[in-house]
């Protein structure tokens, strides 16, 4: 069957309505394992005492903000080449769920870098990109709200996306790009040759699997509330033309 | 509980903040899916009644 089935909203309610609380249960797990195994049973860093617990949430949060540009923007282009409205309400759905992680990456950055560097905040490559992501996520979400013809409104956002895009690739490569500012370069990438101690990794690697089904639970209820919502629009409207 | 030391602070302020941000995130989404649900029920309703 092709991927292309679910194009049609009555197959994708179908398809993903067993899909949220498989995702939403197994995110939950995950998150409490990870979380409680990072906060509880892990030591603290030999340099960074015991903020290193901040890790558990700062490195999954920015990991789901960056890539949830990235899904909105396939879903975009999906949208612009083949005119699929469930990847518009896709991308649509994903930009909250990404503006919130977004937002803790950068409140949890701050907190952490404040006892690390001395400073809540410094205009470095990859903090600076990051906030500018941020308010490319701000802009997104008010021009869908701005504009009236959802299809319309479809476009215009799938270019902002397109052009946004540069920043959620700077937000993951600025460190390496300008090699300066007061951010570390990527300590959990899988071909790093040295990557943080297995002690950190292993809960780690359990939160950032929560995140990321928590990501795949929110996407799948949101979209199919914007499937809802665009339905509910148009019955509605075509009320108001028959009682004309 | 383990010892934060003089860390406590910043490690309760970044878990909390991102408690209630998450929790909006899920709670706002959770209740417009149900609210969106209720409302198409209702128009459907109406439109096969």
């Amino acid at each position: 069957m092709s991927i292309w089935t679910y194009a049609n909203p009555v197959r994708f309610m179908a398809f993903t309505k067993p899909l949220v609380p498989v995702f939403g249960a197994l995110s939950a797990l995950c998150l409490a394992v990870g979380l409680i195994w990072g906060f509880f049973f892990t030591p603290d860093d030999y340099r960074m005492g015991a903020t290193v617990k901040i890790f558990y949430i700062h490195v999954p949060s920015a990991l789901v903000a960056i890539n949830a540009w990235f899904v909105m923007l396939i879903a975009s282009l999906i949208w612009v080449i083949r005119r699929h409205h469930v990847s518009a309400l896709v991308a649509r759905a994903a930009a909250p769920i990404g503006a919130t992680m977004t937002v803790i990456a950068l409140i949890t950055g701050a907190v952490w870098g404040q006892p690390m560097w001395g400073t809540w905040w410094e205009w470095d490559p990859r903090l600076t990109s990051f906030l500018i992501l941020f308010l490319f996520y701000i802009g997104y979400m008010a021009l869908w709200e701005a504009i009236e013809n959802p299809d319309s409104a479809a476009d215009l956002t799938s270019i902002l996306c397109l052009v946004g895009s540069v920043f959620a690739i700077l937000s993951r490569y600025a460190v390496n790009f300008w090699n300066q500012g007061l951010h570390q370069g990527a300590s959990m990438s899988l071909d790093a040759e040295e990557n943080v101690s297995d002690v950190f990794w292993y809960p780690a690697v359990v939160t950032m699997a929560g995140f990321v089904l928590l990501f795949a639970a929110l996407l799948l209820l949101r979209t199919r509330t914007e499937i809802r919502a665009r339905r509910l629009n148009a019955l509605l409207l075509r009320e108001r033309m028959q009682d004309a | 509980m383990p010892d934060l030391g003089k860390y406590a602070l910043e490690v309760a302020l970044a878990y909390g903040a991102t408690g209630v941000l998450l929790a909006a995130l899920v709670m706002m989404s959770i209740r417009r899916a149900a609210r969106m649900r209720r409302e198409l029920d209702r128009v459907e309703a109406r439109r096969h009644g």
